[in-house]
């Protein structure tokens, strides 16, 4: 086991003195690229944080999605995106297919918040998931 | 003085009817177009120019059209009505700074998110859309025979070569794949009278002034196609700089681009082929931005180029937006 702090705790630490620290001690496109790499190191903690939990999610609902019954079989992730993709290509699955937008909904929203939290079109699509419009 | 500056003094008396050139600044640094900035000194007088290259002088660009076109592009537009930067000179060889030409310096904002919500600009907001509008139908009045090199795609030719680019990318993205689907389930027969399009025709790529709009820029991904793939392009999710309910570049609404378009001469715009162009551009953009994946892989491991690619999700949620909302 390794030790603590957490990989997660560290990257956020590095984050916190590039921006608290190092912009204001530099100027111009180096400022500003301290800046972005701040953001992705954040961005890499979010997703040291959530994606395993997500990842687990989005393989069972994948192997629900595909008709994969045993547990062992169908593959890794890559390769039952693959599939879903090439499905989905082909029009063999679709919306209107029971699970499919539901699948896509929740794996992308989990992508979104670790990418881009912030993104306003992430923003929206969660609050009209909050609050479904009446149909 | 540098090598670039000195050619441009010469280039100031040879060509440019002035006495000499100073003041050069690099405006951006471009991946694909360098942009400098300088002054053309005439009888004590000093006027700002533009000399727009190719980055190191003649490093060509894969998809652009090349700057001599680009020009030739924008002398055609500005004859056609379009606000422009006019063309005061296209570089040649004995010129020795490169591929490229000169041209007016336009006064204005190019930054998409004050253009859409900073208050210097509340009042040309109220006529940018139909601004737009009337700028695209003028766009659309060019003749493409003019410009015999630039490329012609059909609509299904567009998408198939977008979804190349992404199954080049090697990795999956459900969203992508419903969307192409969606796409070409939809794509409308080649258009009976192709026109010539900008092709980049978006908030960004705009010049605004607190009047409304002074200059249509970046003409390289110009070709001739389906006239209504621009009015979809800057109806994209990512052009809107937050301002949902303000469609056309987080400014306007549709129909406001559409009548401008209309009353120009523009040819009636059907919504339903609007909405698949409109589809397509954020499809589009995300094809665009997954592909910074590989560029960072091998032309520009820069943080910066890491980040671009992962915005690639943007796209994706739009994408759901529009099509399993």
């Amino acid at each position: 086991m390794q030790d603590q702090p957490t990989p997660s705790e560290i990257l956020g630490a590095v984050a916190r003195f590039l921006k608290e620290v190092v912009v204001a001690e530099t100027k111009g496109a180096t400022s500003f690229n301290v800046r972005v790499a701040a953001n992705a190191l954040e961005m890499m903690r979010r997703q040291l944080d959530t994606a395993p939990a997500a990842e687990a999610a989005e393989l069972a609902s994948l192997k629900a999605l595909l008709g994969i019954e045993n547990e062992d079989e169908g593959g890794d992730l890559a390769t039952l995106n693959a599939e879903l993709a090439r499905r989905l290509g082909a029009g063999e699955l679709d919306l209107k297919t029971p699970g499919v937008a539901d699948h896509l909904w929740a794996t992308t929203l989990a992508k979104l918040s670790v990418d881009q939290p912030t993104y306003w079109g992430y923003r929206a699509a969660l609050a009209e998931r909050a609050a479904p419009t009446e149909t | 003085m540098s090598e670039l500056a000195q050619a441009l003094d010469t280039l100031a008396r040879r060509r440019l009817g002035g006495d000499a050139a100073t003041g050069l600044a690099r405006m951006t640094a471009g991946a694909t177009q360098e942009i400098w900035r300088f002054m053309l000194v005439k009888d004590g007088a000093e006027t700002p120019l533009i000399l727009r290259r190719a980055p190191g002088g003649d490093r060509v660009s894969e998809s652009a059209t090349g700057l001599e076109i680009e020009a030739s592009l924008m002398e055609a537009a500005e004859a056609a009505g379009v606000p422009v930067p006019h063309v005061k000179w296209v570089l040649t060889p004995d010129d020795g700074i490169g591929h490229g030409f000169v041209m007016a310096f336009v006064e204005g904002e190019t930054l998409g998110g004050r253009i859409a919500r900073g208050e210097a600009f509340a009042e040309a907001r109220k006529v940018l859309t139909r601004q737009c509008g009337e700028a695209l139908a003028a766009i659309h009045r060019i003749d493409p025979a003019a410009f015999p090199t630039l490329k012609r795609v059909t609509p299904l030719e567009f998408v198939t070569q977008y979804r190349d680019g992404y199954l080049a990318s090697n990795w999956p993205r459900p969203v992508f794949d419903l969307a192409f689907r969606w796409l070409l389930d939809r794509c409308p027969p080649p258009p009976e009278n192709p026109r010539l399009v900008h092709g980049d025709f978006r908030n960004g790529n705009i010049m605004v002034g607190p009047d409304g709009l002074r200059a249509v820029l970046d003409w390289e991904l110009a070709h001739v196609a389906d006239p209504m793939e621009d009015m979809g392009w800057i109806c994209a999710n990512s052009w809107r700089f937050g301002v949902e309910d303000k469609p056309v570049g987080g400014f306007g609404l549709r129909e406001e681009l559409w009548a401008g378009y209309e009353a120009a001469g523009g040819e009636k715009v059907d919504p339903e082929r609007a909405l698949f162009w409109e589809v397509f551009g954020s499809l589009r953009w995300g094809v665009m931005c997954c592909g910074m994946a590989n560029s960072f892989r091998t032309a520009d491991p820069s943080v910066e180029r890491a980040v671009i690619a992962r915005r690639t999700s943007e796209t994706e949620i739009d994408l759901l937006r529009l099509l399993a909302a």
